[in-house]
C-alpha cells in the first residue's frame, strides 16, 4: 500500500532515459591548496535512482557528496538539478536532503519537533505540518515515539527519525552519508531493507555513500566505485563485480584472486598470460593488450576439479563462515590464494598439496 | 554456581564493610571543617537577624527596618540592579567573544583564552585601581579627550564607574563558562538544519543558541551570585547611588557593630543567591553546572519550553529581516570580519587595564600622571622600606601559602571520597562542598567575625587561613574533581594486584596521575587567598595586615603611585605561579 506521499514520487521514474537526469554533476572538482580531493568528475543520476558512492577513504565520495548538498563549495564545474543550475545555491535552499552519519537529530527538539523542522523551515501550515510528520513517523513504523528525545531512543531508532526528517520533505535528491555505520551488523541489515523499502515506496532518487562493498552490492541500482579522487568504475552491482574494468575494482567488490603476467597468443591464436605461476588460458574474447592483471572469484576455482588453467599450492588455512567455506592455498612466498569450497565438498587438511583449476572463461583480464 | 558465587562475593563484600572505613569518610575532614567555621557561623548570623538585641526574644523589627528605611531599601534595590545589570551586559558582551573561541582552532583559542584570563588571575584590588586610574578626573581617558580639544568626562564615581570594573571582573567568568557548552556543542546540527532549509539566522536561534542555552544560564547564575557581593568595585568607583549591600553590612559591623542588623542584611543577599540558585535548579538542573548533561530532557517543559521556542523565532525572523539589508550594506568582506574585530576589541577592555598600571609603577611623578613624567623606581624603593608593606606582603604570602596546603588536602580527600563512593549522600556532599561559593562572601566573613571574636582568633594568622580555606575549599574540589572524574580506576586496582598496598597505590599510582588537578586547586586556592579581602576586613586588624587589606585602606585614603608598584609586585607573583603550576602540571620526562 502507497501512501499519498508515496504515489506522487513514483511519477519520475516512469519518466524515462530521455528526460533531463535529477541530478547532473558536471566537471565538478574540488582542491585544497595542493591537494585535490575531487577530479573534475561528471555524473547523472536519473529520478528514482538508488545510486551508490563506494570507495576506501579519501576517495572523494564524501566531498562530492558534501558539495551536492552545498556544505563545500566546489573548486569548479557545476551541479544541475532538474536542469537547473544549483552550484551557487546557498545550502538552505536547495531542495535536498541530507542524512547524516550520526543522524544530526536536534537533541532539544523531541521526534516529532525534528521531523517537523524542514516543513517548519518551509512554511508549512500547521495542521498540515502535523499529518504529514505524522504519515512519516508511521512510515518508519515509530508513531508511538513521537514526543520523545532524540537521546531516549536507540541507534535504530534514532536512524529512523533521520531517515523519517528527510523523507517528509521529498527533497529532489536524497544524500545519505554512511547512515548505517555506527550500527551494529545485525541492525544494519535490516536498516538496508528499510531504506530499499523506503526508496521503494516513495521512487526518491536517492545517493548513498559508503566504504561497505556487501552493502553497495545488496542496496543500489548502479555503483559508482571511487578511488584516488576519480571515478573508477560506474556500473550495475552485477556488471562491476563479474567484469571489473580494474584490479583496484576487482579487489575491491568481493574477494579476488590475482595474477599479473605479459600476455602472449599460442599456435591456435588462444590469448595466454604469462606470470610468475605459470601461463593461463585466457578467455577468448579478450581484449588485445600486452599485459595486465587475470581476476579469477573464490567461487570460481576448483580443487580437484575440472578446468582449463591450474596452480598448485599447500593448503594452509579453511576459514568456515556458516555459509561458505574458504580454503587458503599457498602458492609458494607471499602468495595466496582463496578458493570457496564447493557445497557438500570436505575441507581438506591443512599441509596438502592440491590442485586449483578453473575454466579460461571464469578470469577477467583488468589492466 | 553462581548463587554460591554472590554468597561468596556478598560474604566478602560484608567482611569489607566491617574491616575498612567506607571511601566516604575520607570526606570527613572537609564536613566537619566546614560544619564548625561556615555552617555553624552563618545559621548563628541567621539566627541573630531575627533575635532582639537585649532580650534575645524573636522579632522581625530588623527586617522591618531595612524594608521601611529608605535608604536602607534603596541600596538593597540597587543592589539587585546593579548585580542583574552585570549579569545582563556579561552575557550580553560575553556571548559572541564565547562563540568567537569556540570555533577557533584548539592552539588559537588557547592563547585567546589565556588573554581572556588576565582579569581572572588580576587581583581585584590591582583591578580596580587600574580603572580609577582610568577612568578618574585626571586618568588616562580624560587626558586623551583633554589632548583633543574636549571636556573631561565624568566616568568615575558613578554607575559608569561601576559597571565598567564589574563588566570588566565578571566577563572572563561568564565566557569561561559558556564556552565548555559551546566547544562541545555538535556544529554538525547546524549543518543538518541548513541543509533542512534553515536559512543561517534560524539555524543559529532554532539551534545553536537554544543548545548554548544551558551555558548562557549557568554563566548568568554565576555572575549576579557573585556580583551581589561586590563591596570594592562600587566603594571605589562608584557614587553614593551605587552602594551595594555589602558596603552596608561592612559599616554596619565595622562602625556600629550592630550585629543583629547587619544578620538581617546578609539573610537578604543569602535569600537572593539561594533564589537564584532554585530558580536556575528548575529549569536547567543544578548539576549541569558542573558540565554534567542535566538528566532533564530538552530542559524546561510545557508552556515555558513552548514560549521560549515562539521567541526564538521571532528572533531568527528579526535577525534575517535585519541581516539581509545590513550584509549588502556592508559588503561579505566586512561582515565576515565582523566577529573577529568584535572579540578583538572585547579582548582589550579585558586585558589593557592590567597593563596600563605598569608604566605609572615605574613613573617619576608623585601623581598618576599617564604617560609618566619620566621612568624610576622610586616607588618600588618606598615599597621595599616600607615595614607595613613588606610584612604584609609576607602575611599574605604565607596564609595563602596555608591555605592551599589545608585546602588541597581536605578538598583532594573529599573528591576521591565522593569519587568511589555510590551513596545516596554524595549529591548532598558534594552540594555542601560547592555551597561556599554560592553563599556570599560577606555572608561567610561576618559570621566567621562573630565567631572569632569568641574564641579569640580574631587579628590572628590562623583565623585568616581558616577563613581563606573555606573560601577556597569549593574551587579546589572542583579543581580535583573534574580530573578525578577522568581517573582510570582499574588502574589503582592493577596496583593492588602488582602487590602495592592502599597507601603505596595513592602516593605511586593516583597522585601522580591526577597531578594536574592537585596543583590546579593548589594554584586556586593559593590565589582566592592572595587575593581575599573580605574576610581579612573584619579578621586582619592593627599592624596584622594583609597585602589586600593594606592596599584597600592606602586606596581608600589616597591614591599613589606606590599602589602600582606594589600592583606590578602582585601581577608578578601571580604570573610566576601560574607559569610555575604549568611547569609542574607538565608530566615528568
Amino acid at each position: 500500500m502507497l501512501s499519498p506521499l508515496a504515489q506522487a514520487r513514483t511519477a519520475p521514474v516512469q519518466a524515462g532515459a530521455a528526460a533531463t537526469p535529477k541530478l547532473l554533476v558536471d566537471g565538478l572538482t574540488k582542491r585544497y591548496g595542493a591537494i585535490t580531493a575531487l577530479e573534475p568528475t561528471r555524473l547523472e543520476v536519473p529520478a528514482g535512482e538508488f545510486l551508490t558512492l563506494l570507495g576506501p577513504s579519501g576517495s572523494g565520495k564524501t566531498t562530492l557528496l558534501q558539495m551536492i548538498c552545498g556544505l563545500v563549495e566546489p573548486s569548479g564545474g557545476r551541479i544541475l538539478i532538474d536542469g537547473q543550475d544549483e552550484t551557487r545555491t546557498p545550502v538552505h535552499k536547495r531542495d535536498i536532503g541530507l542524512v547524516f552519519q550520526h543522524y544530526a537529530l536536534f537533541p532539544h527538539l523531541t521526534v516529532a519537533e525534528n521531523i517537523g523542522f524542514p516543513l517548519r523551515m518551509r512554511g508549512v501550515a500547521p495542521a498540515d505540518l502535523a499529518r504529514r510528520v505524522k504519515e512519516a513517523l508511521e512510515m518508519v513504523h515509530l508513531g508511538h515515539l513521537a514526543g520523545r528525545f532524540p537521546k531516549e531512543l536507540s541507534g535504530g531508532q534514532q536512524q529512523r527519525v533521520a531517515l523519517a526528517r528527510c523523507f517528509v520533505y521529498q527533497p529532489s535528491v536524497i544524500l545519505m552519508d554512511e547512515p548505517l555505520g555506527a550500527l551494529d551488523k545485525k541492525l544494519r541489515e535490516h536498516m538496508q531493507y528499510e531504506i530499499k523499502r523506503l526508496h521503494r515506496e516513495t521512487g526518491a532518487t536517492i545517493i548513498y555513500v559508503t566504504h561497505d562493498q556487501e552493502e553497495a552490492l545488496a542496496m543500489s541500482d548502479r555503483i559508482c566505485l571511487m578511488n584516488h579522487a576519480r571515478i573508477e568504475q560506474l556500473g550495475t552491482p552485477h556488471d562491476i563485480y563479474a567484469r571489473p574494468k580494474t584490479a583496484f575494482a576487482a579487489d575491491f567488490i568481493g574477494v579476488s584472486n590475482i595474477f599479473r603476467g605479459q600476455v602472449r597468443r599460442d599456435g591456435s591464436g588462444t590469448p595466454m598470460l604469462v606470470t610468475g605461476n605459470g601461463s593461463f588460458r585466457l578467455s577468448a574474447d579478450t581484449p588485445d593488450r600486452p599485459d595486465g592483471t587475470l581476476v579469477v572469484r573464490p567461487e570460481q576455482l576448483d580443487i580437484d576439479g575440472d578446468g582449463d588453467n591450474e596452480v598448485r599450492g599447500e593448503v594452509v588455512d579453511t576459514v568456515y563462515a556458516g555459509s561458505e567455506t574458504r580454503v587458503l592455498v599457498s602458492l609458494g612466498g607471499e602468495e595466496t590464494i582463496t578458493v570457496r569450497l564447493r557445497r557438500g565438498t570436505a575441507p581438506p587438511r591443512l599441509g596438502e598439496v592440491v590442485a586449483v583449476r578453473w575454466r579460461a572463461d571464469a578470469g577477467v583480464l583488468v589492466s | 554456581m553462581s548463587a554460591a558465587a554472590l554468597n561468596h562475593d556478598g560474604a566478602f563484600a560484608a567482611a569489607r564493610r566491617r574491616l575498612r572505613f567506607g571511601p566516604l569518610w575520607l570526606a570527613a575532614p572537609g564536613l566537619a571543617f566546614l560544619a564548625i567555621f561556615f555552617l555553624f557561623p552563618v545559621l548563628r548570623l541567621l539566627g541573630l537577624s531575627v533575635q532582639d538585641l537585649e532580650t534575645s526574644a524573636w522579632t522581625g523589627d530588623h527586617y522591618a527596618r531595612i524594608v521601611a528605611t529608605d535608604v536602607y531599601f534603596r541600596v538593597l534595590m540597587s543592589t539587585f540592579r546593579i548585580a542583574g545589570l552585570t549579569a545582563l551586559l556579561s552575557l550580553l558582551f560575553g556571548y559572541p567573544l564565547a562563540y568567537w573561541l569556540a570555533q577557533l582552532p584548539e592552539r588559537q583559542r588557547g592563547l585567546a583564552i589565556l588573554a581572556v584570563m588576565v582579569p581572572f588571575w588580576t587581583s581585584y584590588l590591582v583591578k580596580t585601581f587600574a580603572w580609577m586610574v582610568i577612568l578618574g578626573r585626571t586618568g588616562v581617558i580624560n587626558q586623551i579627550l583633554s589632548g583633543t580639544g574636549m571636556s573631561p568626562l565624568p566616568l568615575l564615581h558613578n554607575e559608569f564607574g561601576v559597571m565598567a570594573g564589574m563588566v570588566h571582573a565578571m566577563l572572563p567568568l561568564a565566557v569561561l563558562t559558556m564556552l565548555p557548552v559551546m566547544t562541545t556543542l555538535d556544529r554538525r546540527l547546524v549543518q543538518a538544519a541548513e541543509t533542512l532549509g534553515a536559512p543561517p539566522a534560524n539555524a543559529f536561534w532554532l539551534v545553536y543558541f537554544q543548545l548554548s542555552l544551558p551555558g548562557v544560564a549557568a554563566a548568568g547564575l554565576l555572575t549576579f551570585i557573585s556580583s551581589l557581593g561586590f563591596f570594592i568595585v562600587p566603594a571605589l568607583l562608584g557614587g553614593p547611588q551605587q552602594t551595594m549591600l555589602a558596603q552596608l553590612i561592612i559599616s554596619q559591623i565595622q562602625e556600629m557593630l550592630n550585629w543583629a542588623f547587619a544578620g538581617a542584611l546578609a539573610t537578604f543577599m543569602l535569600v537572593a543567591a539561594l533564589v537564584t540558585c532554585w530558580v536556575y535548579d528548575r529549569l536547567f538542573g543544578l548539576s549541569s553546572l558542573s558540565g554534567e548533561t542535566s538528566g532533564r530532557a530538552g530542559g524546561g517543559q510545557g508552556h515555558l519550553r513552548s514560549a521560549g521556542m515562539t521567541i526564538l523565532s521571532a528572533l531568527a525572523k528579526a535577525s534575517t529581516a535585519l541581516g539581509g539589508p545590513v550584509g549588502r550594506l556592508l559588503g561579505p568582506k566586512v561582515m565576515d570580519r565582523l566577529l573577529p574585530v568584535y572579540s578583538a576589541a572585547v579582548i582589550v577592555f579585558l586585558v589593557a587595564p592590567a597593563l596600563v598600571v605598569v608604566p605609572i609603577a615605574f613613573t617619576t611623578s608623585p601623581f598618576l600622571d599617564f604617560p609618566p613624567p619620566g621612568y624610576g623606581l622610586e616607588w618600588f624603593r618606598v615599597y621595599f622600606n616600607s615595614d607595613l608593606w613588606v610584612s604584609a606582603t609576607i602575611r599574605s604570602f604565607a596564609v595563602a601559602f596555608a591555605t592551599a596546603i589545608l585546602a588541597t588536602l581536605v578538598a583532594g580527600l573529599a573528591a576521591l571520597a565522593l569519587a568511589r563512593s555510590s551513596s545516596r549522600w554524595r549529591g548532598a556532599i558534594f552540594a555542601f562542598f560547592l555551597a561556599p561559593m554560592i553563599v556570599p562572601r560577606i555572608v561567610i566573613a561576618v559570621g566567621l567575625f562573630y565567631l572569632f571574636a569568641q574564641i579569640g582568633l580574631v587579628a590572628t594568622d590562623l583565623g585568616l587561613i581558616i577563613g581563606h580555606t573555606v573560601l577556597a575549599l569549593p574551587f579546589a574540589f572542583v579543581a580535583i574533581s573534574a580530573v578525578v572524574k577522568g581517573h582510570d580506576w582499574r588502574l589503582d586496582q592493577a596496583a593492588a594486584t602488582l602487590g602495592a598496598n592502599r597507601v603505596k597505590t595513592l602516593m605511586l599510582v593516583t597522585v601522580p596521575l591526577i597531578r594536574g588537578g592537585l596543583v590546579a586547586a593548589f594554584l586556586f586556592a593559593f590565589i582566592t587567598s592572595f587575593d581575599e579581602l573580605t574576610v581579612a576586613i573584619f579578621v586582619s586588624g592593627g599592624v596584622k595586615t594583609t597585602l589586600p587589606k593594606q592596599m584597600w585602606d592606602d586606596m581608600i585614603l589616597q591614591l599613589n603611585p606606590t599602589l602600582a608598584a606594589v600592583s606590578v609586585v602582585v601581577f608578578a607573583i601571580v604570573m610566576a605561579l601560574l607559569l610555575m603550576a604549568e611547569w609542574l602540571r607538565r608530566p615528568a620526562r
